[in-house]
């Protein structure tokens, strides 16, 4: 029987109101008295040194207030990097300086060289166009491994090379891998292309600085998953203003997928114009603005080896990449292919020696950072592509060849630094093999074939570290930021509650979710809870939301928040009924005395605490509000494993997917509604990569894909219904709640599962050389695979 | 600058706009309804979805002068008179049709039209009609269940 409140019940959205009504309150959507508008001057060349920049004509025209260059902007810090890989050698990575505005150099298109402000955003834009840069135009550098060359022209003079970092992981495995790959019966090798992606959260990035000199305050409104992060970082780092002086608002948010986890130079130069200008300053970005400005995702060319003994056993893996990094270093772009990523090289299955080698590249091109799964997408892709090649290499059906290696003891600690505490991976495959119908895939390819049609079914697992969190742990390797959460629970005198979370809703649902959590721990109404979050103003500092970590670090937070405030409510429960405050009971939202009659509802003790003329004052303080920061002590580790069948045409190679199939293990679920809708959404961005989307450059640097014309996106004819299912569960060891995440899983287990359907379908309808074809599987490469 | 007038949501206005001026800026801009929302430049979203006399349109594809003395409908338009939620809007709550909600206004805008043009489409059909309009939160499954639903159509338990 579902549940009709609290945890484990599809409540519906309440946040859904004023979206469909058209209330929501975006960043566009504000517009502060007296607000001047900006538009960025962009480089329209990958690479060239900026000799100067002519402004005079865009000065005189009608409505300019400012035209800012790089001068322009006295005391503004660059932009910083919030993590620090250190190399196989133990040295730090080479970290270039990030200008809000170029200086010397432009090194993408996109790169911002100047900013007009002016009284509309139309004779903004008119005037940027009559801006003249002046710049000596040079080689790019593209290309992952060229840009690696001794004479390859650099993209930071100041570097001594265009390697950010060479990673070894584990660097004392790595002997030990090279033997037993040399030695092994069967070694299984795949030469991949992970491509870069443009994440496109529909609403495009916006800020607006404001500045108030009655009182010497800064406040930036802008499209951001974790505004105390961005107040932090440009405060600190970039502007010099202290935290109490700077607030951050990110209001409704629509999508982010990763993508606006980081601190931009937009945001930094409008707060900055507000103060300089002594008005408000906006910026709306317009989408082909987008596609060359917000941080791009994956783009890792890799070469896996799996070595295996004759009985399909797994007995190393080794991996070596290129990352693309870019043009400069975005927030957190150098945890991507490393810490995020090789720590999962180990997937679901115990593969005793593991070694993992990244070189990380600039190049000319918009900077990567976390998109979607960030560097999990890339490791279960690479893994689970080699797998499927040696099952059909040794001849041994691919499930039966995942199912022999399944880690099934837990806890489990893996050969590359993490501990899975818990996990049940023939569960999920053994719940995939009955909802798929695999016994049914012969009929339905025998009714594809008749139809001259190509089947295949394509299988995978995936195993995603989630909750991104643990501070000591980031901390040694080598986050400059702690990664716990915070809430506070205020109790208002009449009973009602408002949570004020540093986690930041932009899709996920948490002003349901969150209080769902709360309603069912007091056992109250969930409409008496209200979701408080996105302003730094009135939110605790906390690190906002992406890597799936809302509900299992932020919701922990609520949680521990919530015991505090039942723990000081019991006690003045107690006094109120002269008992012993461990002989308080709290259920269905009131107090009683354990063995007898004895009650009082929970407004009449909340209204004791706040009106305390019958009140324990010698012991506890007036009022019920409470904080607590949460910081766990592990990642947590969904997993799961997805089916597709696919139909290929072969006279076009068009690729249809027929059904695609997720069994997921998140632990315990609050709301299973909206936890349906993280997968589906996950899969389309993991089918979107495998079928459709690819960011290119041409050789001179120009983004081809810069619009949606160009770039393509799933629309709802490209893809099919999806059936999830997350009936397995195994809880979370270490956090309150026993969740684990699921804002990634689909789009991390998706892409590998869409490959491997659509290699069976040529496999099977005779194109047996086809071991493998890069993303996206457009018809026109899967009818040159086949040619 | 020239003068516009049309009727929005029941309501007569007016305005002074550009010539360049898009009908999507004088329903954000000169009238305040922000939910109406711009989601690209090259009419490929779909986040600008109203309706122009009864049709769905891209509001970003006319300019306002063309509107000139248009019946207009934008998603602040679409509630029942007593504020609660229309039967298609209700539909997106209850099967989750919507995370951020930024393509929603304009998804709720064509599936209205498309409801009124075909008033029990089939899934193939929902998918072709809501080609035009991007979501990069729900993988549309949802948004599909939810115009079945509110079609009347029986929508399987998940």
């Amino acid at each position: 029987m579902p549940k009709d409140h609290g945890i484990g019940a599809s409540s519906k959205r309440r946040e859904d109101i004023r979206f469909l009504t058209g209330k929501g309150r975006y960043t566009d959507d504000i517009n502060l008295p007296g607000q001047a508008h900006a538009c960025f001057v962009r480089s329209q060349v990958a690479h060239g040194r900026l000799k100067g920049v002519d402004i005079s004509a865009a000065q005189k025209m009608p409505g300019v207030i400012r035209v800012f260059t790089a001068i322009d902007l006295e005391g503004v810090g660059g932009l910083p990097c919030g993590w620090q890989v250190t190399d196989r050698h133990g040295n730090p990575m080479q970290e270039p300086g990030h200008p809000v505005l170029a200086t010397g150099k432009v090194r993408h298109v996109g790169d911002p060289i100047a900013v007009v402000v002016a009284e509309t955003p139309e004779q903004a834009r008119d005037a940027a166009e009559a801006v003249q840069p002046d710049i000596e135009e040079l080689p790019p550098v593209l290309d992952l491994r060229g840009a690696l060359a001794e004479d390859a022209v650099k993209v930071h003079e100041e570097l001594s090379s265009n390697l950010c970092y060479d990673w070894g992981f584990v660097e004392n495995n790595r002997e030990d891998v090279d033997k037993a790959i040399a030695t092994a019966h069967h070694v299984t090798t795949l030469d991949l292309v992970n491509q870069r992606l443009i994440p496109n959260a529909m609403e495009p990035r916006v800020a607006i600085g404001d500045f108030n000199p009655a009182t010497g305050d800064s406040t930036l409104y802008t499209t951001s998953q974790n505004p105390h992060v961005i107040r932090l970082l440009m405060g600190a780092f970039v502007l010099g203003i202290p935290e109490h002086k700077l607030r951050v608002v990110a209001p409704d948010v629509g999508g982010g997928f990763g993508s606006k986890i980081f601190h931009y130079a937009e945001e930094a130069f409008c707060t900055f114009a507000a103060k300089a200008l002594g008005r408000p300053v906006k910026w709306t970005c317009q989408r082909s603005e987008s596609f060359m400005s917000d941080a791009h995702g994956r783009d890792h060319v890799t070469k896996i080896e799996l070595a295996l003994d004759k009985n399909g056993r797994f007995l190393a893996l080794r991996t070596q990449t290129h990352a693309n990094m870019g043009a400069y270093l975005s927030t957190f772009a150098p945890s991507v292919p490393t810490w995020l990523h090789g720590t999962l090289m180990a997937g679901n299955y115990r593969t005793p020696l593991i070694y993992v080698n990244v070189k990380a590249v600039f190049t000319n091109t918009v900077p990567v950072d976390a998109y979607r799964g960030a560097g999990r997408p890339e490791a279960t892709f690479q893994l689970e592509r080699v797998i499927d090649k040696a099952a059909r290499e040794m001849g041994i059906d691919p499930i039966e060849l995942r199912r022999r290696n399944f880690v099934t003891e837990f806890p489990y600690a893996t050969p590359v630094a993490v501990e899975y505490d818990t996990g049940d991976y023939h569960a999920t495959m053994d719940k995939l093999v009955e909802i798929a119908d695999f016994a049914g895939f012969e009929a339905r390819r025998a009714k594809s074939a008749a139809r001259g049609k190509l089947r295949g079914l394509g299988v995978n697992c995936y195993i995603e570290a989630c909750g991104i969190a643990p501070s000591h742990l980031v901390g040694q390797l080598g986050a400059r930021a702690g990664l716990y959460e915070a809430a506070t629970v205020r109790v208002n005198a009449t009973g009602g509650l408002v949570v004020m979370t540093g986690s930041h809703s932009h899709g996920q649902g948490h002003e349901t979710s969150f209080a769902q959590v709360v309603a069912d721990m007091i056992g109250l109404d969930e409409n008496m809870v209200e979701i408080v979050h996105g302003d730094t103003a009135n939110t605790p500092m906390g690190m906002g939301t992406y890597g799936s970590r809302s509900l299992a670090v932020g919701g922990s937070a609520i949680v521990r928040a919530t015991e505090k405030i039942i723990a000081k409510a019991k006690k003045i429960a107690a006094h109120l009924m002269e008992a012993a405050p461990e002989d308080i009971e709290l259920k269905n939202g009131a107090f009683s005395v354990a063995g007898t009659d004895k009650s009082v509802a929970w407004g009449d003790v909340t209204l004791a605490a706040y009106v305390p003329h019958n009140y324990p004052l010698e012991e506890i303080e007036p009022g019920l509000e409470e904080t607590a920061f949460y910081d766990p002590n592990n990642f947590t580790f969904p997993a799961g494993a997805y089916a597709c069948e696919v139909e290929v045409d072969p006279e076009t190679g068009k690729v249809e997917v027929c059904s695609f199939v997720a069994t997921d293990d998140f632990g315990t679920i609050v709301n299973p509604m909206i936890v349906d809708g993280q997968v589906h959404g996950g899969i389309a961005q993991g089918l979107g990569q495998a079928l459709l989307e690819r960011a290119v450059y041409d050789e001179y640097g120009q983004l081809l894909s810069g619009s949606y014309m160009d770039y393509a996106m799933p629309r709802a004819d490209d893809l099919p219904s999806f059936t999830v299912d997350h009936s397995c569960q195994t809880p979370c060891t270490h956090n309150p709640l026993g969740v684990k995440g699921c804002g990634e899983a689909g789009a991390i287990g998706s892409p590998p599962a869409l490959v491997n359907a659509v290699v069976d379908a040529l496999n099977r309808g005779g194109y047996e050389h086809i071991t493998h074809i890069d993303m996206p599987l457009t018809p026109s490469r899967v009818w040159a695979a086949m040619r | 600058m020239t003068e516009v007038s049309m009727t929005v949501n029941g309501k007569a206005v007016s305005g002074q706009v550009e010539g360049r001026t898009l009908l999507v800026q004088f329903l954000r801009e000169t009238l305040g309804l922000t939910g109406t929302h711009v989601g690209c430049d090259t009419s490929q979203c779909g986040t600008c979805v109203i309706h122009v006399n009864g049709k769905a349109v891209k509001s970003c594809t006319i300019f306002a002068q063309e509107a000139d003395g248009a019946q207009i409908t934008t998603i602040e338009g679409m509630a029942n008179p007593d504020g609660s939620l229309s039967p298609i809007q209700k539909a997106f709550q209850d099967y989750h049709g919507l995370q951020c909600g930024f393509c929603t206004p304009g998804m709720v805008m064509s599936a209205a039209a498309l409801l009124a043009e075909n008033p029990t489409p089939t899934e193939a059909e929902i998918r072709a009609y809501l080609s035009g309009n991007l979501c990069r939160c729900t993988g549309y499954h949802n948004i599909v269940r939810a115009i079945l639903a509110a079609s009347g159509q029986g929508v399987a338990a998940e």
